[in-house]
């Protein structure tokens, strides 16, 4: 009984919140509500008792991906009352490919068929006395460790590619040389001035921390201008 | 489980991450000693891998066979004089960065366990490894848009022909029940499981392979990649991946899909005659050495293909001495191709050959051993490759493949030889530059083999015939 309220409750607010999330008028919100979602759509995998599947879409869709999209929403200025001008144009054109679509959907739904023995195959993948995270774990980490591994090594190799290929080390980079750091003393970086009192710094009394000698760089880089570090 | 059977992976893999972070660390110019390192871990590997046992391991994922044993020697082999090449070419062109000889060991782990696959994802995840480091290495000269451009190219189809692999994998897969490739011949035993669905699987793969091999009709890639990649890279890209997939062909169409034998015949022989003519016939109006190279091969993965269709031990272990004899002429080949230097400029038309007779009459006599063999001359190595393939195919029947093959290598001894005729006929030009002794050591070692393999063939074709006889066992 609990478990059903608990379903319909997940299941209204994830579509109310799926409608919003192409019918609201900012972005922000969109994204917002599409977390929203996500969320609910994580209980329902709870309420299905797939709580591994629950805890990847929280902390993939909804720590990463979902995080990233607003960043991007925000950053980028997309003027969407301008991209939504001919609406009302094209709304009849949408329409009918929406239509096609969903009648195609209605056809392959229609000629489902179940085979007999499917609900025994799917009660096997998963083993007795397992829950399915240990489960998932077990298939990646004890019978498909070679494949586990040699996907690591596919990643790394794109890993160093990307890094071949792209990294540069400019002469004007500014890396951190933490014993340069280090090695800066106050009289280097501060200077006390003793101002009148009720009268400022006069411009040209006040000097900027002057930046390290070049030439006792340890490394190529070139003279980091200003507070670099 | 039996991971033991692994450990030359295991090593070379561990290694590699080793090398990877001692070239980081290091801090500075690590090119040579990173390269020199990776020679050595190869060189412990080949120690692993002729000290292994044969077995299965990782449930049926991994396998050692005499097969893959035997493949994994060539691919070793070749890995190891790919980065001997590339250690005095890096160094001139301002590519000897630390990860050119990592990226070229991770690209042959993953050619060590498509040769070892036992399984339809080990040998996806195998051939992807493989390809991802070489598309890397082929636009490693960053700086040279012909370089970016080969890797750009590369990526690009690969990527296509991966996607056409995988298509027809989760066919093979859906109408067969299985990944395991023992599986799937049992369950291809019976006629009445043989469906459309799953033949259409077997064509796709046959595609996806086909364009690993550089097999006419998905050729295209392979001139624009072979000129633009860096030469050391080119050499590299001929030999231990073609060794690779085509091993990985031959195991996959006989064992797997070899209860279809029927089905999948004619299309290898359609690939093969295409190959054949294409390579004979495109080669002749190139100008750059390169570029016919890639023709070359495009023509001798025509040959191989040959042993392939006859489908049977004798056609397979032809297939496998043709690999044995290709991969030390090509490599070869591309030894007197690095040395083509004038002025610190590394030159490659055909043209600026002339004159090498008798300005280095050492290398131009190798150049002509490499050339004589590749178009089949006896008592050269190249002449055994082609006898032990057409040999198959006239056993097997096939006569038409035995005829177009002996018809197309008379074509394509015709731009091998104009190649000896401008070295040594030719106005002279201007002489190259002083060739490095690394360059000298490999086209040394190739040419004694091209030129002695007839003294003692036997130790080649035991093994072959022993890694055939494997797969019809």
């Amino acid at each position: 009984m609990i478990m059903m309220i608990a379903f319909y409750i997940f299941a209204a607010i994830l579509l109310g919140s799926a409608a919003l999330v192409v019918s609201a008028r900012n972005p922000v919100h969109s994204v917002l509500f599409l977390i929203l979602a996500f969320f609910n759509a994580a209980g329902l995998f709870l309420l299905a008792g797939a709580e591994f599947l629950a805890m990847i879409l929280v902390i993939v869709y909804v720590g990463a991906v979902a995080v990233l999209f607003l960043f991007v929403v925000m950053m980028l200025d997309v003027n969407f009352a301008q991209l939504r001008e001919g609406f009302q144009r094209y709304a009849p054109i949408g329409a009918t490919v929406g239509l096609v679509l969903f009648a195609e959907l209605a056809m392959v739904l229609g000629g489902w068929r179940v085979a007999p023995g499917i609900t025994a195959l799917r009660a096997a993948p998963m083993p007795a006395g397992m829950q399915n995270t240990a489960a998932l774990g077990d298939l990646l980490y004890t019978h498909n460790i070679l494949l586990f591994q040699l996907a690591g090594l596919v990643l790394l190799v794109a890993m160093i590619g990307a890094i071949v290929l792209t990294h540069r080390d400019r002469r004007t980079s500014r890396r951190q040389v933490i014993a340069r750091q280090m090695a800066r003393s106050v009289a280097e970086t501060l200077e006390l001035v003793a101002a009148p009192l009720g009268a400022g710094v006069a411009p040209g009394e006040f000097r900027r921390p002057k930046p390290l000698e070049e030439a006792a760089a340890p490394h190529p880089v070139a003279p980091h201008q200003g507070e670099g570090h | 489980m039996n991971g033991s059977l692994a450990t030359p992976e295991i090593v070379l893999a561990l290694c590699g991450m080793g090398i990877l972070l001692f070239g980081v660390l290091r801090r500075g110019d690590g090119g040579l000693i990173c390269s020199m390192l990776t020679i050595g871990a190869l060189l412990l590997a080949a120690v692993l891998v002729a000290g292994g046992a044969f077995g299965l391991a990782f449930e049926g994922q991994f396998l050692v066979d005499p097969m893959s044993v035997f493949s994994k020697f060539l691919i070793l082999a070749a890995a190891i004089l790919g980065v001997v090449l590339s250690l005095d070419y890096n160094a001139r062109e301002g590519i000897g960065r630390f990860e050119f000889p990592v990226l070229m060991l991770f690209a042959t782990l993953g050619m060590m366990v498509m040769v070892s696959a036992g399984n339809m994802m080990s040998l996806y995840l195998g051939i992807e490894l493989q390809s991802l480091s070489i598309y890397v290495l082929a636009a490693f000269a960053r700086d040279d848009v012909r370089s970016a451009e080969a890797g750009l190219k590369y990526f690009v189809l690969g990527a296509l022909a991966s996607g056409l692999l995988l298509y027809g994998i989760t066919l093979v897969y859906g109408f067969s029940g299985s990944m395991d490739f023992a599986a799937i011949r049992q369950a291809l035993s019976d006629p009445t499981r043989v469906s459309e669905g799953l033949i259409v699987g077997v064509v796709f793969v046959i595609a996806g392979f086909a364009f690993k091999v550089a097999a006419v009709p998905f050729h295209m890639w392979t001139p624009d990649v072979y000129e633009g990649a860096p030469s050391p890279v080119t050499a590299f890209l001929g030999t231990a991946p073609k060794v690779a997939a085509m091993v990985l062909f031959l195991r996959v169409m006989v064992g797997p899909f070899g209860h279809v034998l029927m089905q999948w015949q004619a299309l290898i022989e359609i690939v093969s005659v295409a190959s054949m003519i294409l390579g004979a016939l495109a080669a002749i109006g190139q100008s750059n050495i390169k570029r016919l190279m890639a023709y070359s091969s495009i023509g001798h993965m025509g040959y191989v293909l040959i042993g392939l269709a006859c489908g049977n031990a004798a056609g397979l272990r032809g297939a496998l001495v043709y690999l044995v004899v290709y991969v030390f002429m090509f490599l070869g080949t591309f030894a007197v191709i690095l040395a083509m230097r004038r002025r610190g400029q590394a030159v490659e038309t055909i043209a600026d050959l002339a004159g090498l007779g008798r300005n280095d009459p050492a290398l131009a006599m190798a150049m002509a051993v490499f050339m004589f063999s590749m178009a089949g001359i006896p008592p050269l190595s190249g002449f055994f490759g082609k006898l032990y393939v057409f040999l198959a195919a006239v056993q097997s029947g096939l006569w038409t493949l035995a005829i177009i093959g002996v018809l197309t290598s008379v074509v394509g001894a015709f731009y091998y030889l104009r190649i000896v005729k401008v070295m040594y006929f030719d106005a002279a030009r201007e002489a190259f530059d002083r060739r490095p002794a690394s360059l000298s050591v490999v086209a040394a070692a190739t040419g004694l083999f091209t030129t002695f393999f007839f003294i003692a063939p036997a130790p080649v074709l035991d093994a072959a015939q022993a890694a055939a006889r494997v797969l019809f066992g």
